[in-house]
Parts: C-alpha cells; structure tokens; sequence
C-alpha cells in the first residue's frame, strides 16, 4: 500500500483515504499490543520501581510495574487501610509493620517452597515477624544496618565509632536527626545500655528520654529524606543519627566525604520484604516478581539499587554481586569467605529495629514530638 | 432597599457557591468529624470522643507551637510589608507605565518557577560552604550559620510571599487619587508625610489584605520551616505532619489543623475589619 505512495504520482482521493484509515488504526494496533501488558501495583519505597529494579522483569513477562511511593511505615499502612481491597497486588514493608499488616488482614499468606530460602542465609530463613508459626506473609529482599554517619573531613572512623560522639564540642549545631523516633530513640537506647533496645521497662526508658534530652543543644535540626540527603552532601550535618548506608552509601557513590559505622554500643538493621497484597487479582505475577527479586540476579541487582543500596539475605545474590559489580560487594562488605557484614550479626552487634514493646508507640511518638519542640 | 436574589444573579452565582460547597465547606465538615474518630492499631474509627481535642490541647508542645508559629507569621507579615512597600511605592509613583508594566511582569516571573525549587537553591546561598559564608570567608569573615536557623525560615518566608506582597500593595498604591497628592503637597506636606498622612490611609484596604495573604501563607507553610529551617523549632505545620507520621493519628492532625483555620479566620476577619474600619458606601 505504501508505495501508492508516490510524491511525484500525486495523492488520490483513494489513497488518501486508505492512508488516512491507516494512520487512524495505528493507534488501536498500539492499544492491541498494550493490551497484552499486565499492570502490577507496587506499594513502596522509592526506588524499587523504577527501571534498574524492574526493567529486565517487565520486559521478559510483559508487565508494567505502577508505583505508588509512601514516606513511611505509617504513610504505607494509612494509603493501604484507606484503599479498597486488591489495590495493591505487590507491598513493600519495613519488618516491624509486617506484623501490623498481617493483623489487620492486607496481606495474603505466602507458601514457602516458592522462594528460595535455602540459598539464604540462616538467620533470615524464618526472619521473625514475617512468619506466624508456619505460616509465611512476606519474603525479606534487603537489609541494612543504621549506626553513625559521619563527615569524613570532620570525623575520624574512630572518633565515629561510638554514640558519645553526638555530643562532642566540635559537633555543636551540627548534629542532625532523621526526623523519625524510633532509629533515633533506639540508638539512645542502645547508648543507654539496653541490649534490647526497644523492649525497655519505664525506668529504662525514663532513662533514655533524659539521655536524649541533653543531646538537645548540639542539634542542627531534624530532616526529612531528602534534607538528610543535602545537609549530609553540603556539609552542613557534620553527624547524623537515625540513618546508615542507605543514605551515606548513595552519596559516597557520588563523591561525598560521608561514611557510616557501625559504634561500639551496637547497630540497629532496618529489614525490606515483600508480601502480596490481600485481594489481588494478580497473586501468581505478583509472586513472580518476589521470586524474581529475591533470586540471586534480582538479589544482586537490589543490593545496588540506585535509590539507596542494601544488603540481601540471598547468599547466592552476594556470589552474584560479587562477580557482576566486586567494588559494590567489597564496599557493602559483603564478600563471602572472608570476614563480612553477617559476622556483626552473628556477634550480636546489631539489632532488629522495631516497634516500642513496653511503651505504645504513641509514648515514643509524643517524646520525640516534645524532644523536637525542646 | 429589600435586595431579590434573581434567577439571572444566582446562575453567574452559582459555580462559586458550588466550588464552596463541594471543595471547603465540605471537606471542612469532614475535618471536623474527623477531629472526633478514634484510632486502633493504626486504623481510624469513626467515633464521637473528645479524646484527640483533650489531648492536643493537653500538651504543652502544641502550644509552644502555636505560640511560635503565629510569631512567625506575624513577623514574615511585618517584615514582608514593610521590604516591600518601597518596591511597590517606587513601581506605583515613580516608574513610567510602560515601566510599571515591566515591573509586574518582573513580580510574576519568580511564579513561574515550584517554591520548593526556589527554597531548596536558597540552602545553596545560606550554608556553611555556601554563597554567602563564600564571599565572608574572601573578607576574613565567618562562617556564619545562616541555615537551619529562624533568619533561613524567614527568608523563605518572604520568598513565598514578598512578590504577592508588593503586587496586592501596588494594586491598592496604583489607584489612590492622585489629585489628594496634590492637595497634600499643595498644603505644604513633605514627601515623608504625605506617605504616612494621605498614601498609607489611602491604600490602607491593599496593604492590610497584602499583609493578611503574607500572615496565612506564612501561618501554613511546612517547606521553609523544613528545608531552611531545619524542622527547628517544630511549627504547627511540622507537628501536624509528626503526628500523622506515627501511629496513624490522623484524628489528632485534624484538630491541629482546625486549630489552625480558626485561628486563620479570627485574623482574617480582624484584618478586614481594621482594613475596612470606618468606610461608608
């Protein structure tokens, strides 16, 4: 038909109809092949949609992922409670609201032999809270451990390795806060002494509070996201508490003078998994993509999200990011055979953060609130 | 005279009527019940408690707030007018219409451009390594902390609202009668005090409502507090976003937030009640 189509041969009333009728169809053989394309909705944190994630997955089962980014354990379960169900076929959570999701019925129960745990390592086979009894309702995919931040110019590794440092003299007004309690309150508690950080008695936690208290006066101010991001990147926070590589990680990436360690009183790990959300129509692609995420290539690729990097709990995805990308594995120290980020683990240097135990997370909610206001 | 409302006058009428309806007065009925809803293991309830009004109120940290807020406000509203009145004063009496037309356009342009983008190139301007503390540190000087400070917020502040502010005084300054002007230089009045004795009272409506629009959008403002101030101290719009962050209390942020609206109508209709004060038709 094209080559009616002749500019010196002039345009019939014929070809000119055929050719319009054509141009008029091409949109409908566009909607034809996009018909085929499933939708997956994707409750997250930012980054875990965006195309170095989920690219290859959509390309090779013809989905198109449909993000909605939330702030915050709290933000997430307000944006699932207020949606009808089956909005979301896929749901990101921290650890600690698993359990919050699973009480309140969004989320649907998995079956274990369709992930690959035995290529994980022990300790995240039956991560706590993502199993009731044997009933599994979210599959871990990252993991990080939050500690002290720290500028490179202005702090020693050393100088960084313990909490105290917050209130050293050089820090004055140079402090920040990532404006949520419970990394922050949960690093005074581990400063405190408190072994378990989040399951205090009212004694210890009065303790706490006053501990945080006198940290007032060396405060910069307290950020969200992406004002941690800059006043880390500019300077202007010479320490930071709250936060880890996750943040320090992207920015030394990019040239930054920021690290994270782990201090001597201990660390706190912040946990990422996937669930399928209750109700949705699209379970089986759904548990295609956690399996695919959760496999030692979607494994090595999470590791290095471009969003904010993490550790994975799939042995096999560290084999994999060890040989695809060495520098980004021997930074994360996460290199098998030789000492690595699980041996903090397995010395007990870190700890689940999580939700308060003896007090209600309002208690902490309304300290940190008063803290701010100090 | 009894005023009919016409069927005529109540059609043009009408679309703003609805647009109240349907985008304030209901949502704001919401608000309200929402105030009274309880929450249980971070899911709201509807419930009729007083419990979110008690407890807000309770605490001392909201009123810190609210105190620091409504200072803030008030300041960035004098503050802004005051910065601003020469700018509209010299754009209304001493440029040329076409000037004039320029300088408008001018006042407009930094619209065109998100608040948030222009806040955020501020901390560039105001940090420790920043602009700022740079040309400082070429004189031997500083640094000097300039962000995450009260000054930082304010600046961010008059960045929202300082164009708005000189526009609304220009458009009051513009149509003053100018023959008064005259009268009052006629009457052997210096510059300076036909400014305050006939240009001020004259204009007096403009420069209230300039003043009131810089106090609301300053009075509500989260990214300045935020991203110039450091989210310290802690404002009304700041706790309401703390409160909602954990535990889902939505209930609590909505008696924040009608707190807030109160207290934005009470200064309101003061203003317009000052602004208006002993005018007759």
């Amino acid at each position: 038909m094209t080559g009616n189509i002749r500019p010196s041969a002039g345009f019939t009333r014929r070809t000119l109809l055929a050719t319009g009728a054509a141009a008029l169809a091409m949109p409908m053989l566009g909607r034809r092949a996009n018909a085929a394309t499933t939708e997956l909705t994707m409750l997250a944190w930012y980054g875990h949609a965006e195309p170095d994630m989920v690219a290859e997955f959509e390309a090779e089962n013809n989905v198109k992922f449909v993000p909605k980014y939330y702030t915050g354990g709290d933000n997430m379960l307000g944006l699932i409670s207020q949606s009808p169900v089956g909005t979301y076929d896929v749901i990101l959570s921290d650890a600690e609201y698993v359990q919050q999701l699973n009480a309140a019925g969004f989320i649907e129960q998995l079956d274990p032999a369709d992930y690959a745990f035995a290529d994980f390592f022990p300790e995240f086979q039956k991560f706590p809270g993502h199993w009731v009894d044997d009933a599994l309702y979210s599959v871990i995919t990252r993991f990080g451990f939050l500690g002290v931040a720290y500028n490179t110019d202005a702090l020693t590794e050393k100088e960084a390795s313990t909490y105290n440092v917050y209130w050293n003299e050089k820090l004055k007004g140079k402090v920040g806060h990532f404006d949520w309690h419970l990394p922050n309150l949960g690093q005074m508690s581990l400063l405190s002494g408190n072994k378990s950080p989040y399951d205090i008695d009212a004694a210890a936690w009065e303790a706490v509070k006053a501990k945080t208290m006198s940290l007032r006066p060396q405060v910069g101010g307290f950020f969200d996201y992406g004002g941690t991001f800059s006043s880390l990147e500019n300077g202007q926070m010479l320490a930071f508490a709250g936060i880890g590589d996750w943040i320090t990680g992207v920015l030394e990436k990019n040239g930054a003078k920021v690290k994270s360690v782990i201090p001597e009183e201990g660390g706190l790990q912040w946990t990422e998994s996937f669930s399928i959300g209750k109700g949705s129509t699209k379970a089986d692609l759904a548990k295609k993509w956690i399996q695919y995420v959760t496999s030692a290539k979607g494994q090595a690729k999470s590791a290095q999200m471009a969003a904010y990097p993490a550790m994975v709990p799939n042995q096999k995805g560290w084999e994999e990011l060890a040989s695809t990308n060495p520098d980004e594995a021997k930074r994360q120290n996460m290199v098998l055979g030789q000492p690595n980020a699980m041996d903090m683990i397995r010395e007990g240097r870190i700890q689940y953060r999580q939700l308060p135990i003896q007090q209600g997370l309002e208690e902490w909610n309304d300290f940190w609130s008063e803290y701010k206001g100090a | 005279m009894r005023r009919s409302v016409s069927l005529y006058g109540l059609t043009f009428s009408l679309p703003m009527l609805l647009w109240q309806l349907f985008f304030f007065v209901a949502p704001l009925v919401f608000l309200i019940a929402l105030s009274f809803w309880t929450v249980r293991n971070f899911k709201m309830e509807a419930d009729f408690n007083t419990i979110n009004w008690v407890t807000m109120y309770g605490r001392s940290v909201f009123w810190q707030s609210y105190g620091l807020t409504l200072a803030l406000a008030t300041a960035a509203a004098a503050i802004t007018s005051v910065l601003a009145f020469p700018c509209s004063y010299a754009i209304a009496f001493k440029l040329s219409p076409r000037m004039r037309q320029w300088a408008i356009f001018l006042m407009v342009i930094p619209f065109f451009t998100s608040y948030l983008v222009r806040v955020y190139s501020w901390q560039i301007f105001l940090s420790d390594n920043g602009i700022i503390n740079g040309l400082f540190a070429s004189i031997g000087m500083g640094p000097f902390p300039l962000l995450n400070t009260v000054f930082a917020t304010m600046i961010g502040y008059l960045t929202l609202s300082f164009p708005l502010v000189v526009l609304l005084q220009l458009f009051s300054l513009i149509f003053i009668d100018r023959t008064l002007i005259e009268a009052a230089h006629n009457l052997r009045c210096g510059r300076i005090r036909t400014v305050f004795a006939v240009v001020i009272p004259s204009a007096r409506v403009g420069l209230v409502i300039a003043a009131l629009f810089c106090f609301i959008l300053s009075f509500g403002d989260f990214v300045s507090p935020v991203y110039l101030g450091g989210g310290d101290p802690t404002t009304l719009s700041i706790l309401i976003t703390d409160t909602t962050k954990s535990g889902q209390q939505w209930p609590r942020a909505a008696v924040i937030a009608l707190t807030m609206i109160g207290t934005l109508l009470a200064v309101a209709f003061a203003a317009v009640g000052f602004a208006y004060k002993g005018r007759t038709k």
